[in-house]
């Protein structure tokens, strides 16, 4: 072979390579993509919802509070809505009988009668007037405005029937229909009721979850990686132990999930379904993790830092503690972050621990009974209802989101504490 | 002339491999002895014995007899932080820590409770930096990183650092192989103004840096102490053989 060919065939090769490598990420960058564009698609519509425009007659009378002068908040709290609620929903659209009278008042959420009551309470100088007020539509309605629901098939097989259709329409050129901020999404737990369902009581369950793990899962793990870096001779033992922590890392989380349920649960007798016992659990399972990670940074610090700490005297503690430990911050931070990333994606050990139960209220404690994040997606996702499906995948954005708010917190750590050596 | 340090059948094993074998060599107080020999012959791990540097390494057994100022320094009753705070160490690759100039030199007499108050440290900083003959060219910078200086003053900022917390002696192992003629100049000088105050050994690869700044030699071969003499007659009037082929570039 000449030179010439030589070169040429380095040359192809050289082309070949670097084009199976912009191939291989062309195609990751697709799935990605992929699975954005499907996500977000679907799951945008969720933070916004449809409302009705409804006029409510704050009557004293059917308040029943007729005889009341100046009522005070208290008295309007404990006021008979039942009137009221009943004519602003009936008083959307004349209907001729039950079932009509049924189909107009199911075109508002569940959460309608809440809903008057609490703008009464907001507003108590409007007892006494007729005012028109945006309420939350129904799930059904909401889809229908959002154009998720065909209206040309057969009857019987639309959640909405030809009258409601007819409200609908007619609410519409009435410009009674209107659009807002989705609040329930974002401020209220979990709901049979797709349209006043919300991701509130995840956050806060994830966010206890999280910070109970980094409480517990950081400083046993930076104390172990230390440990085991600068102290532990170097035997069979600490071999041992080694193998161990590298096999626990791969064990599944499901695993997890069962010590949770057997140790937490059964044997400390820890409350059900909490983010105390989910974050004990999540820590158990990022435990290795992050001591590879920290074990790793503590091994990057080279050694020569350490000789000059002991050349002048410095005990072993203060060398690891004075010297080492603080270098290997950046990488012991990120990777922790990175454990806590992990942790907050995790759903199976979560399943059986109990957090897969439905909660509507909102966690006030990590001791409160809650869902997190990914579980809530897995529960409103075996659900039917076109609003859950919307909603499922808006959780997953915002999860998606979270995620990339921590990975780069991560990132940002390991470049902003990184010192040069 | 005394010895400050007695070392007598001293042996060092990492692992089942043996370093040294039954090395006997004084270091006379307040002078320079030089080491040297052909890479890895235990130069490195004899002046580490000298401080116990070498503990922190697992496999590392040492045995024999080394005594500073007549006390054996591998007793059970000695304190390492105490021995390694009266025996200083430069390495052979400047290591300052990566903190500011100031905190390089104060880090020692931190730990040691040796500085009264701020003004004191000042002072001892100051003084460091003199005696390593640094000061004039860190003195408006001392808040800044030591590992932003060059390789040089670096390794002067390590020396100024070993004799922050006034040792007795000071091991320098390799201390100019990183650095230029130039850097290398100053720092034989510096060594020559340290002798009069405190005992160094240092290990070198430069048979004229040996002949210029010590009082002694000692030179190694696999793991044994060839010949160990003054200067002077070491390298005018070897008694052995190899030290004379050593000396003259003609070994291998
Ligand atoms: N940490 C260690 N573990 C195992 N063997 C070691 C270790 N350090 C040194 N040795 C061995 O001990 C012998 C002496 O090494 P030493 O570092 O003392 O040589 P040296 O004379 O300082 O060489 P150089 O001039 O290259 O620095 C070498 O054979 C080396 O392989
Ligand atoms: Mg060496």
């Amino acid at each position: 072979m000449t030179r010439e060919q030589r070169l040429k065939k380095r040359y192809a090769s050289e082309k070949r390579f670097r084009f199976l490598g912009i191939g291989a990420i062309a195609i990751s960058i697709f799935f990605v993509c992929l699975l954005l564009f499907k996500v977000f698609s679907t799951g945008s519509t969720a933070f916004i919802k449809t409302t009705i425009m409804t006029e409510v007659d704050f009557n004293k009378e059917l308040l029943e509070l007729g005889d009341v002068k100046n009522p005070t908040l208290k008295q309007i709290k404990e006021a008979e809505f039942f009137d009221v609620t009943y004519k602003a929903a009936t008083g959307l659209f004349p209907y001729k009988n039950d079932e009509e009278e049924k189909g107009v008042k199911t075109l508002l959420s569940g959460n309608y009668e809440t809903e008057i009551k609490n703008y009464l309470l907001n507003n108590p100088e409007l007892l006494g007037q007729k005012v028109t007020i945006e309420l939350t539509a129904s799930d059904d309605l909401d889809q229908l405005h959002k154009g998720n629901f065909p209206r040309d098939i057969p009857e019987d097989r639309r959640r909405l029937n030809n009258f409601q259709l007819n409200v609908y329409d007619n609410l519409v050129e009435q410009g009674k229909i209107g659009t807002a901020f989705g609040n329930y999404f974002f401020f209220s737990g979990d709901s049979r009721d797709p349209e006043i369902a919300g991701v509130a009581g995840a956050v806060i369950g994830s966010f206890f979850s999280i910070i109970i793990c980094l409480m517990i899962a950081f400083p046993i793990a930076l104390m172990a990686a230390v440990y085991l870096e600068e102290f532990a001779p170097k035997n069979t033992f600490t071999d041992i132990i080694e193998i161990n922590i590298n096999n626990l890392a791969a064990v599944p989380s499901i695993v997890f999930g069962l010590l949770g349920l057997g140790m937490l649960l059964s044997v400390f007798g820890l409350p059900r379904s909490t983010s105390l016992v989910g974050g004990i659990t999540l820590s158990l399972m990022t435990l290795p993790t992050i001591i590879i990670a920290c074990r790793a940074s503590l091994k990057a610090v080279p050694p020569s830092i350490r000789e000059g700490a002991l050349a002048v005297g410095a005990s072993r503690v203060q060398t690891v503690m004075h010297h080492v430990v603080p270098l290997a911050m950046p990488g012991t931070l990120s990777g922790t972050i990175i454990g806590l990333a992990q942790a907050l994606g995790e759903t199976a050990p979560l399943l059986l621990i109990g957090m897969v139960a439905f909660v509507v209220d909102v966690p006030s404690v990590p001791t409160d009974p809650s869902t997190s994040l990914p579980v809530q997606i897995y529960l409103w996702s075996e659900s039917a209802e076109r609003g859950f499906v919307e909603k499922t995948s808006a959780t997953i954005m915002l999860l998606i989101g979270f995620l990339i708010i921590m990975n780069s917190l991560a990132v940002w750590a390991r470049q902003k504490f990184e010192r040069k050596w | 002339m005394s010895n400050k340090i007695v070392a007598k059948k001293v042996s060092v094993f990492y692992g089942p491999k043996q370093a040294l074998f039954d090395v006997d060599l004084n270091v006379a107080e307040k002078q320079v002895t030089a080491l040297i020999g052909p890479s890895g012959c235990g130069k490195s791990t004899f002046i580490r014995c000298l401080n116990r540097m070498n503990d922190v390494i697992d496999i590392c057994k040492v045995s024999g007899n080394i005594e500073i100022d007549g006390k054996d320094i591998y007793d059970k009753s000695v304190d390492v932080v105490q021995l390694r705070e009266k025996v200083g160490m430069v390495f052979q690759k400047p290591n300052p820590f990566p903190k500011s100039i100031y905190e390089n030199i104060s880090y020692g007499p931190t730990i040691h409770g040796i500085a009264k108050d701020k003004t004191h440290m000042d002072e001892i900083v100051e003084t460091s930096l003199k005696k390593a003959a640094l000061w004039d060219e860190v003195k408006d910078r001392l808040d800044q990183p030591g590992t932003g200086l060059s390789g040089g003053q670096q390794q002067r900022l390590c020396i100024a650092r070993a004799i922050s917390i006034n040792p007795e002696v000071i091991l320098m192992d390799e201390p100019c192989s990183a650095l230029d003629p130039i850097a290398t100049a100053k720092i034989e000088t510096l060594i020559d103004d340290l002798k009069s105050s405190y005992t160094i050994a240092i290990v070198t690869h430069s048979m004229a840096q040996a002949a210029r700044v010590s009082q002694h030699t000692g030179f190694f071969h696999l793991g044994k102490l060839i010949e160990f003499d003054f200067t002077d007659k070491i390298f005018k009037n070897p008694e052995n053989q190899m030290t004379q082929d050593y000396i003259t570039g003609r070994f291998g």
